[in-house]
């Protein structure tokens, strides 16, 4: 075991390394090209067996992940926000293959309009697709997850593709000291890649991602990754015990902090949640039973454990850097679903949205929202949805627009 | 290069792999172009499929191969070609499978895929100098869709999306060229109803590593608008007015395999189908049918030359 300043992309290329992945299917994308550029230099030195090859576009980069993997052997990828929804199509066609491998998701804003910054709208358009869902908040977890990754994904119980993702910029380009594990522990950890009956050998011929005609094979085939995905909830418990057990780090699937004798709950994912944390600490000091609950695990959703978390509580508000237009934010939606008629649900779970394409989160703004749900406790209503925006942010996009139209009225009038 | 096996029609394989009973349509000159190259290619390949026609080949819980199969999507299954083909080198290179588990990678798309959504999927393949065989059968439109019109409609052909009195406005592509300007190890028109040819050249690019690129016309019943008992002798007459060159591009060469000589007047082939009827009927366009024959005659000009 060593320990080095790795950035989150850094620690996702070495969860990959010490994975032994085989195949590296790869495409550019800011902010998750360092990724591929240090496999593909381990590869290209001899540091790292097995194969990379840049492919013309993630919906190309997704088809020869989903490939190799049928074909049976260890495939990695990576991508983030507009190269995700490129490759949408496949991503939700490999899923049915039932040919695990992980991706990372560096996770990015999505046009329009565009940008590089980071939110979770890129991540949540895959929900439904049969990847699975690992979501991580430093760069240690991101190297660990990756090693989980495969675990969950390849056990015969699951047998789906896994996505782990982490923040463009937060995490993907923040330095934190993470420990690389020992091959050998790793090895213990994770058995070679066994395809089962998924692979292509000329002396066992085989149909896979064939057509299906009507909706009674359809269906039966839905459900099967949908119960599969189902038992990943188990698979991953054990994945995580096994893991702590190794290396002494725990990811349970929903990471509870300060939450036992909390009265208001925050709910987040993702590097962003480490703010959360750190609010919640300076809420206690003023004496406030402030705690947070950060699911690691999205895909499958660990319903009952977050319903555990949450029971008792006097209100949950949910901070969800997606927006659902029209909707609102979708973690929140799912909390509710998940909490609907359960007997001790909390009385009030509010929806928060902010943090979209990078905006930072203040402190002030985690006291705020305290307050809100400490407000609608006292009153017995939950608020509607609020947008977090300051004052002073809408002052500096009004001085861009004054710009804007300064500049056009110039140019109109012939100057 | 060896001497081909197939010195003459007698030389061609009797009994066929391909399974029968696929749900193709009467009459498909895709499939008879499949039947013809799979005997050829045999069961040690992996067809890579895109959406088309031929995704109905394998339907669960059948198929009419006695090799692999996997199916992709309409744009990207020379990608899916790539990541077969990297995985079984990996598994070779590693010694984790031994040399008789290899297969041949084989891309099987329409020419809705091949000539428009797929393209730059094909493109980048070739660029990477991927080792695999494209095979495309082109019916001239989105078939399975009903026949709209594609990158590979001919001028003036009725299709489901250009049903008026002149037909289809554009020119069908040339991905021969498109395919050649890339300087891939092989590419080749063929057609099911010139068996003895399209089996030399599939004997050929077999032998071959790299890129290697078949455009199979296929006369399509349903799509053209004609019987199919007449699907061979329209494939026939494809070749005999000039319609369809028959050629291979090698080592940076295009060779014509069969000239035609003496070339008939495309409106024998045009007359018999459907979608060029308005040409005929209720009045006799002989502007279209001069400036089709006057396009054909100029493709030959440099050739017979």
């Amino acid at each position: 075991m060593t320990r080095r300043l790795l950035t989150g992309n850094g620690a996702a290329a070495w969860g990959a390394r010490l994975a032994r992945v085989d195949y590296v299917p790869a495409f550019p994308i800011t902010p998750q090209t360092e990724i591929i550029e240090t496999l593909a230099a381990w590869m290209d030195n001899g540091e790292m067996p097995g194969r990379s090859v840049t492919l013309e576009s993630e919906h190309s980069m997704i088809t020869a992940a989903g490939a190799a993997a049928a074909t049976g052997v260890r495939v990695f990828t990576a991508t983030s926000s507009q190269g995700l929804l490129y490759g949408m199509e496949m991503v939700y066609t490999v899923a049915g293959w039932r040919a695990p491998f992980v991706m990372i998701n560096v996770s990015r804003g999505l046009a329009s309009p565009i940008t590089l910054e980071p939110d979770h709208n890129d991540i949540m358009a895959a929900r439904d697709s049969g990847f699975l869902q690992i979501h991580c908040a430093t760069c240690q977890e991101v190297l660990d997850s990756v090693l989980i990754a495969y675990r969950l994904g390849e056990d015969a119980r699951v047998r789906l593709p896994v996505i782990v993702n982490l923040d463009g910029f937060y995490l993907s380009f923040t330095r934190e000291p993470v420990e690389i594990p020992d091959t050998q522990a790793v090895e213990g950890f994770l058995s070679p890649y066994d395809p089962e009956s998924t692979r292509f050998r000329a002396s066992a011929p085989g149909s896979q991602a064939v057509a299906v005609l009507g909706g009674s094979p359809y269906s039966y085939f839905r459900y099967e990754s949908h119960l599969a995905a189902l038992n990943g909830l188990t698979v991953y418990d054990e994945a995580v015990s096994a893991f702590a057990a190794t290396f002494g780090r725990e990811y349970r699937a929903v990471e509870a902090y300060r939450c036992e004798d909390a009265e208001i709950l925050f709910v987040m994912i993702g590097s962003f949640a480490t703010k959360a944390r750190q609010a919640v600490d300076q809420l206690r000091e003023a004496g406030q039973a402030v705690g947070l609950l950060r699911p690691r695990l999205l895909r499958p959703f660990p319903a009952a454990q977050l319903v555990q978390l949450m029971a008792g509580k006097q209100g949950v508000a949910v901070i969800d850097q997606n927006i659902s237009m029209g909707m609102g934010g979708v973690l929140h939606a799912e909390l509710a679903s998940a909490l609907y008629g359960k007997p001790d649900a909390p009385p009030v779970l509010a929806s928060f949205i902010g943090g979209l394409g990078g905006r930072d989160i203040s402190p002030e703004e985690f006291y705020e929202i305290a307050a809100v749900v400490r407000r609608a406790v006292a009153d017995g209503e939950t608020p509607a949805p609020q947008l977090l925006y300051t004052r002073d942010e809408m002052r500096e996009v009004r001085k861009l627009q004054t710009i804007a139209h300064a500049e056009r009225n110039e140019l109109e009038s012939g100057q | 290069m060896t001497e081909t096996a197939f010195k003459r029609m007698k030389d061609l394989p009797s009994t066929h792999l391909l399974g029968s009973g696929t749900p193709m349509c009467a009459g498909c000159g895709g499939l008879a172009a499949l039947q013809e190259i799979y005997d050829v290619l045999g069961s040690r390949t992996v067809f890579i499929n895109a959406a088309g026609c031929m995704t109905l080949l394998s339907v669960y819980p059948f198929t009419p191969f006695r090799g692999s199969w996997l199916y992709t999507a309409m744009a990207s299954a020379p990608a899916g070609a790539q990541g077969v083909r990297d995985a079984l080198d990996v598994l070779l290179e590693q010694k984790r499978i031994e040399p008789d588990e290899d297969l041949g990678v084989v891309v099987l798309t329409g020419d809705g895929a091949a000539y428009g959504m797929g393209l730059s999927a094909t493109s980048g393949a070739i660029e990477r100098n991927l080792d695999f065989l494209y095979i495309c059968y082109d019916n001239e439109g989105y078939g399975n869709t009903g026949q709209q019109f594609s990158g590979a409609t001919p001028h003036a052909a009725q299709t489901a999306t250009s049903k008026g009195p002149r037909g289809f406005r554009g020119y069908k592509k040339d991905l021969f060229a498109i395919w050649t300007a890339h300087k891939p190890a092989y590419v080749a028109t063929v057609i099911g109803a010139e068996p003895l040819d399209l089996v030399r050249k599939i004997e050929k690019a077999k032998q071959l590593n790299g890129p290697r690129l078949i455009i199979a016309l296929a006369p399509c019943p349903t799509g053209w608008d004609y019987d199919p008992r007449e699907s061979a002798d329209i494939g026939k007459l494809a070749v005999k007015t000039g319609v369809w060159p028959l050629k291979e591009y090698v080592d940076g060469k295009v060779l014509h395999t069969k000239i035609p000589h003496p070339r008939l007047p495309v409106e024998d082939y045009l007359n018999k189908q459907g979608r060029f009827a308005h040409l005929f009927e209720p009045k006799r366009n002989t502007t279209l049918l001069e400036e089709i024959q006057q396009r054909v005659d100029d493709y030959w000009a440099d050739i017979e030359a």
